[in-house]
């Protein structure tokens, strides 16, 4: 067992993990952070996604170890303090950008990423994207309508409801 | 007014920051425990030596069960308990469940469960529809047959006709979460378990008899699922009976999630099918008689293959009223995973023969396929019934058809006619490329088939703050039941949903539960929560009537109108607590007019249909055959909706679902029964770049003609089978490259494609 320790959402953690310790284990188990998902142990769903230095990343295939004194950013990082929702997850919810909700965290990170280095993406470019991340259960509709939304874009044109 | 408004899904503050917790989410005590399966290599053989010491003794092993290990009941079938937790002694598909590890940790239960030394006499497997046809490999004594008027006959009779057969291939649910279970021991051998299901009962049931105590001392509660689409109505069973017995054994809570390849490897699938078909038609393309035999590869199991199989059966009119019709459905038994429930539970695949059908005799005739569609439509009720009446192949009197007016207003708003024309011309000019259109129509029977499953109960509580918690039986899988359920509550005390509490799905509030399954959710459990929440109104309208002496008591905008007097919905609570009137009760339904006999083919299966229809277009490279969906317009009848918004969810999901179905979901298994194809790297469901460029959805401007809960429609399954479209799109646009009918198979991936391609041009 090896000492890890980093910045988590702000906040300064450590932990004694295994060398193999996938990032997303250490902070499902290690730290309660269960927003971060497990879909597909495989680094093809995206369910995982959480920020290290403001780079996306799928956090079942990155070791715990690799994050030694990183700033780690999960989905329960997002809100504001006071549980305000951030401006993409708000939209999310507004254009019902999820179903079951168990790809959103990834979707949420995903999207984040996305609106930092193109804030005003066309459709083409959200699609691009989310090629890494997986929905079962939308038919990505909606999603891309939320992100749109979220980038301040009309989306009376996307669609009724 | 609540009932009919757009509301986000109930959790999606929850799920946008995280904080919804699925089963693996749940916190557990220190001493948990985790399992895993040690799995067959082969898929037909008996077990000749097991040798499990190397599994013991590995790192962090607490126990190694085997079937003799198992203190009651071996048994994790829904049906006819054939299906053992742990194998005894033969093996029936590579990926069953032998042994079952308990371990420390996850990892230290996978990584052992590889270790064990197993001893086969392995035999031949039979893996397609045609080694299981000559083997005479089935369940049931032989084929099912139902049969309307004499289609050999007619189809002798007739001025044409075409004969076909088709393959369609199986689909992966590939819910985003894994199926997950957890049993926490409780005092006095009670247990409690989460499991990731759409069928809690069944759950407690199988669990009980695993432990050989009373339904009584189970507990099962599910607050949600990360998506279940039938994947989780039978499939969870292994892994919640697997906790509950190594729970019991250890007194430790256990857990067990499938990792995404053993999800796939172990769990059952959609049944894939090949349909044969001989069909007579006049020169209009109109039907006279027609014999569909349909052969489902069903696996080693019975699962719910008969009720799969039968309800494919029952679809294979979709919207055509057939004069005569004999159909044929054999249920093989194959050497690989059970096939089991998958969003449509037969009904695609039943659908997918007839608009074959349609398809191919347009090509025949030289017709438009709409025209022929159209032709052989069942016709629309008006204020008078069509006479004489018009029935189904089993003899059930379509009442509430609508497709004919529907067709007209998609065709209008797709501007199908012109772009059909404007697709030929394009073709014409584009040897590489070519395009493909077509409008395809769905009508869905609404029911369980085994009737006595159309039932539901309901558990409301209104406490003296005039707050209110909601129970039902039915399960949230993303698809908003419980968020379209409570707006019904919410409707029924005319008071906002914030006041309405959703709660876990769990056997100790409403018990005898059906499975959260074909599209019954809203329509049952709507149903039994308004009349649970109607009896607790009506008690405190009597008292508050006695109470004020008024005549009248109305439910509006968060308060209580007594005549005169007007109160907040709180202070009726606390006044009719303080009173002593019961604000609690209980709530039940039953789904009416209903009956069915599938030993005849004979009755009324299904309260009433709900319909919709599609149109896509499709363009194909010739060279590659690699394909996209260029545009999808749909029309959705969701009757009058209680929530458009997660209605149009559920047709945009289940079109896209569907079209992966039809297109680039391929299940591969090989020659010795492997499932190939057992990871997202090699399985491909639609992503995000899937969707089509444009994707028009609208709701048709309809209530149900039924009194269902205020009148919508279940709209689970029906959806998906709209996805047809893509496929009869895909087929049309190989149709334009040669002058041969497509024959063109499901799943259409580009290999398919290009084989059609190929075909059609020599």
């Amino acid at each position: 067992m090896t000492k890890v320790s980093l910045s988590l959402n702000g906040k300064p953690v450590s932990g004694k993990v295994e060398g193999r310790t996938l990032l997303a284990d250490f902070l499902r188990e290690g730290q309660g952070l269960t927003g971060t998902h497990i879909g597909c142990d495989t680094s093809q769903c995206g369910a995982c996604l959480v920020h290290v230095n403001g780079d996306l990343v799928k956090s079942c295939t990155m070791f715990a170890l690799e994050a030694e004194g990183c700033e780690v950013t999960t989905i329960e990082g997002v809100a504001a303090g006071d549980g305000t929702l951030s401006g993409i997850q708000d939209a999310f919810r507004e254009h019902h950008g999820l179903q079951c909700g168990f790809c959103t965290p990834g979707m949420v990170m995903s999207t984040a990423e996305l609106l930092k280095i193109n804030p005003k993406p066309s459709e083409a470019d959200i699609r691009d994207h989310l090629e890494g991340n997986i929905c079962r259960c939308t038919g990505y509709h909606n999603i891309i309508k939320a992100i749109m939304a979220a980038s301040g874009q009309d989306v009376s044109g996307i669609a009724a409801e | 007014m609540t009932v009919g408004t757009p509301l986000p899904h109930d959790a999606a503050a929850l799920h946008v920051t995280g904080q919804a917790r699925y089963v693996d989410d749940l916190p557990v005590p220190a001493n948990c425990l985790h399992l895993a399966f040690g799995l067959s290599t082969i898929a037909r053989g008996k077990i000749t030596g097991l040798d499990v010491s190397a599994v013991s003794a590995a790192d962090g092993v607490v126990a190694v069960l085997t079937e003799k290990d198992l203190p009651f009941e071996n048994d994790v079938s829904p049906s006819v308990h054939d299906e053992p937790l742990l194998a005894t002694g033969t093996v029936h598909y590579v990926g069953q469940p032998i042994f079952l590890v308990v371990a420390q940790s996850h990892l230290a239960a996978r990584k052992a469960a590889r270790l064990a030394t197993i001893e086969y006499a392995e035999e031949t497997p039979i893996v397609t529809i045609d080694q299981a046809l000559a083997a005479n490999s089935r369940f049931e004594d032989g084929p099912i047959v139902w049969s309307k008027g004499d289609a050999a006959d007619a189809i002798k009779n007739a001025a044409n006709r075409v004969q076909g057969s088709m393959e369609i291939g199986a689909q992966e649910h590939f819910y985003l979460e894994g199926q997950v279970a957890l049993a926490r021991p409780q005092e006095g051998g009670d247990m409690l378990v989460h499991s990731s299901s759409q069928h809690p009962t069944e759950i407690q049931h199988k669990v009980a008899h695993a432990l050989g105590c009373p339904m009584h001392a189970v507990r099962v509660e599910i607050r949600r699922m990360g998506g279940g689409f039938g994947g989780k109505e039978s499939q969870g069973n292994a892994l919640a009976v697997g906790c509950a017995i190594a729970a019991r054994q250890t007194g430790r809570p256990c857990k067990m999630r499938y990792d995404r390849d053993d999800d796939m490897t172990i769990t059952g699938k959609r049944h894939d099918f090949r349909i044969d078909y001989d069909v007579g038609f006049d020169k209009n393309g109109r039907v006279s008689g027609i014999e569909f035999t349909q052969y489902a590869r069903c696996g080693w199991a019975l699962d719910l293959s008969i009720p799969v199989a039968d309800r494919a059966m029952l679809h294979a009119d979709n919207a055509y009223d057939l004069p005569a019709a004999t159909i044929t459905s054999h249920r093989l038994k194959t050497n690989t995973q059970s096939a089991t429930a998958y969003r449509g539970f037969g009904g695609p695949q039943g659908m997918v023969g007839i608009e074959r059908v349609m398809d191919h005799i347009a090509h025949n005739l030289g017709l438009d396929p709409l025209e022929v569609r159209r032709t052989n439509f069942y016709r629309d009720m008006t204020e008078t019934p069509p006479t004489p009446a018009q029935t189904t192949p089993y003899h059930m009197e379509v009442e509430d058809f609508e497709l004919n007016a529907m067709v007209r207003e998609l065709a209008a708003s797709s501007d199908y006619q012109n772009r059909r024309k404007r697709i030929a011309e394009w073709n014409a000019g584009n040897e590489v490329l070519k395009k493909g259109i077509a409008l395809t129509p769905v009508k869905f029977g609404i029911s369980f088939t085994l009737t006595h499953l159309n039932q539901a109960g309901a558990l409301v509580h209104v406490y003296q703050d005039g707050s209110i918690q909601m129970n039902h039986g039915g399960t949230e899988m993303g698809q908003g039941l419980f968020q379209k359920v409570a707006q019904v509550a919410a409707h029924s005390f005319g008071v906002d949903t914030k006041l309405v509490k959703i709660t876990a799905t769990d056997t100790a509030k409403v018990p005898n539960t059906s499975a959260t399954a074909a599209s019954s959710g809203s329509d049952l459990n709507g149903m039994a929560v308004k009349a649970a929440c109607d009896t607790i109104r009506e008690r405190i309208s009597d008292f508050l009537m006695e109470y004020y002496q008024a005549d009248d008591v109305r439910f509006e905008g968060g308060q209580v109108h007594i005549g005169d007097k007007v109160i907040r919905f709180e202070e009726a609570a606390i006044l009719a607590y303080e009173n002593r009137i019961s604000l609690s009760a209980t709530g039940f339904y039953k789904t009416p007019k209903i009956e069915w006999n599938r030993v005849t083919g004979r009755g009324r299966p299904f309260y009433y249909f709900a319909y919709g229809a599609a149109v896509t277009e499709c363009v194909i490279d010739t060279l590659t055959g690699e394909n996209r969906i260029l545009r999808t317009d749909i029309l959705h009848d969701a009757g009058a909706s209680l929530n458009p918004a997660l209605d149009i969810g559920q047709i945009e999901g289940g079109f896209v679902q569907g079209a992966g179905w039809l297109t680039t979901e391929e299940l591969v298994w090989d020659a010795s029964g492997r499932l190939r194809t057992h990871a997202p790297s090699t399985y491909k469901i639609p992503a995000c770049s899937d969707r089509p460029d444009i994707f028009n959805v609208a709701l048709w401007d309809g209530k149900n003609r039924e009194d269902t809960i205020y009148r919508s429609k279940a709209v689970g399954e029906p959806p998906f089978m709209l996805g047809i479209s893509a496929h009869a799109a895909l087929s049309d646009a190989v149709a334009a490259c040669g002058a041969a009918y497509p024959n063109l198979n499901a799943p259409a991936t580009a290999e398919t494609i290009l084989h059609a391609v190929t075909a059609v041009r020599s």
